[in-house]
């Protein structure tokens, strides 16, 4: 049991139907540790999206259990990270306002939100968002709306709004793929930055064989359905700028592709 | 739109009102500036009471339909089971021509402000509630996931999602509908009471034939009519500043 403790995520015979009946995953077993990187990859349809979803607690399993840090998921988990590919900031709100979002909503619910001081709150929510703004370059766009920064910048919200409420565990489907090639780099560079600052766990959803080999240590393959026995592709190098370009990250992209193929 | 045209326009139409009484040379067609004239007196006199009660009607069915509507029509909008359920009677309901029940809400209801508080309501209602229901339905399922996923539950999607996307609709419906509001305010004035603009235009127009009364009494109630479209476009900007921003 002692390999338990350091357990991040764990499926325990996870079978996930679709009201259409459309089985996705079927007696499927999975386990994350702490602080490992790992990519979902597969074509459309694969179930990679639904996977996060029942590891987000957005979608529950039609049996089995998903477990984050040994605790069945039946609901949204504070500390586990959402960050999706668009549509995320709210478009009414400042960039500010977005990225303050969690706070806020941990505000309403707070017990202490009716009695501690109205501005020593405000204060720390100002303290925390600004750290998290300042630190992925958004501080001059703080007052701006989401429809006037680009979509870099958008996506950078997205992650400051999920960073300010201290996650463990980083879920990301799809976070950069409406993105244009420099500044999807930037942004996984960034991602895996924050990742060794703040020793998170990521499991990152792609279609993109390139953004997979870079940024999991580990890489799923999905394909088939149901996925029952999926195939993992492990390669510590991985997951590191550093690793962006260099032989192995060449091997490992053909090697992916050749199993990508096999698997669909 | 520019201030500046707005009031090139109205000097415009005045011009044409002034050319048209001139050429018509009737009694029932008085100039502008007697109207105006008649206006500024006839204020200070019957006509600013009978001002303020339409002002009244009209404001407390806008209040009394936003806060029955938005609601309903938020519950409806992220419900698509009570959806499916109810929106045949809204299809149904929606395009009654309201303004045929007012002798019937009169019956009903009697005499006072309530019944031509009511009838208005009833038109308001509908038409913010299907804006907003249609608002709320819209929203992306991404946004909500997202923000479900930061630990927001049904209320806090209230707080910080559901309420603040149907503003702009609830501001639209309203602008939409303040054009109908008056005018049936005016056929509801017509019955049963003393006071109001519509019973105004209709004493001086009708039975007292005083036509520069008549006049600033219609005045009167397309600048209520105006006075309520711009103050719902200054809301609009000063609460939904990011659908203004470039």
């Amino acid at each position: 049991m002692s390999t338990a403790a350091s357990l991040m995520v764990e499926a325990d015979n996870l079978t996930f139907t679709y009201l259409d009946s459309q089985t996705v995953f079927q007696e499927f077993n999975w386990q994350v540790a702490e602080g490992q990187a790992w990519s979902i990859l597969g074509p459309s349809g694969c179930g990679k999206s639904t996977l996060l979803y029942l590891l987000a607690g957005l979608r529950q399993p039609t049996s089995g259990q998903v477990r984050v840090r040994g605790e069945p998921i039946g609901r949204p988990r504070p500390r586990t990270g959402l960050i999706l590919q668009d549509f995320g900031l709210l478009p009414w709100a400042t960039v500010f306002q977005n990225a303050s979002l969690g706070l806020r909503i941990r505000g309403f619910y707070g017990p202490d939100g009716t009695h501690a001081p109205r501005d020593e709150e405000d204060l720390q929510i100002q303290q925390r968002v600004s750290f998290w703004l300042d630190r992925l370059g958004l501080a001059g766009q703080a007052g701006s709306y989401p429809s006037q920064v680009s979509g870099g910048q958008r996506q950078r919200v997205a992650i400051a709004r999920t960073l300010a409420l201290s996650p463990d565990l980083l879920l990301m489907d799809e976070p950069l793929a409406a993105l244009d090639a420099p500044t999807r780099e930037g942004l996984q560079d960034l991602i895996l930055d924050l990742r060794r600052e703040h020793g998170l766990t990521t499991i990152l959803v792609t279609h993109s064989i390139e953004e997979a080999a870079l940024m999991g240590q580990h890489v799923m393959v999905l394909g088939d359905l149901p996925n029952r026995d999926p195939v993992v592709l492990s390669e510590p190098a991985a997951a590191s700028a550093a690793f962006r370009g260099s032989h192995g990250y060449t091997d490992r992209v053909k090697q992916l592709r050749l199993t990508l193929e096999a698997a669909g | 739109m520019k201030r500046r045209n707005v009031l090139l326009a109205a000097a415009v139409l005045l011009v044409l009102w002034q050319v048209l009484a001139l050429i018509v040379r009737l009694p029932v067609l008085p100039d502008p500036v007697r109207v105006g004239q008649t206006l500024l007196t006839e204020l200070g006199r019957s006509l600013g009471i009978h001002f303020a009660f339409s002002l009244w009607r009209v404001l407390a069915s806008m209040l009394l339909s936003i806060v029955l509507a938005v609601p309903a029509g938020l519950v409806l909008g992220q419900s698509e089971r009570l959806n499916r359920i109810l929106s045949p009677f809204v299809y149904l309901l929606f395009p009654v021509p309201k303004v045929v029940l007012v002798p019937v809400v009169l019956l009903f209801l009697g005499v006072g402000d309530l019944p031509k508080i009511f009838i208005i309501f009833i038109i308001l209602f509908f038409q913010i509630l299907v804006l907003v229901r249609d608002q709320a339905a819209g929203l992306r399922p991404e946004l909500i996931h997202s923000v479900r996923s930061l630990g927001a539950g049904r209320r806090a999607l209230f707080r910080f999602v559901y309420l603040p996307a149907s503003l702009p609709a609830i501001l639209t419906a309203l602008r939409q509908s303040i054009g109908t509001a008056v005018a049936v305010l005016y056929v509801a004035e017509l019955f049963a009471t003393s006071y109001g603009l519509g019973y105004y235009i209709y004493l001086h127009g009708s039975t007292l034939l005083d036509y520069p009364k008549m006049y600033a009494g219609v005045v009167a109630m397309s600048a209520l009519g105006l006075g309520l479209y711009f103050a719902t476009d200054w809301l609009h900007r000063r609460l939904c500043p990011w659908q203004f921003v470039s």
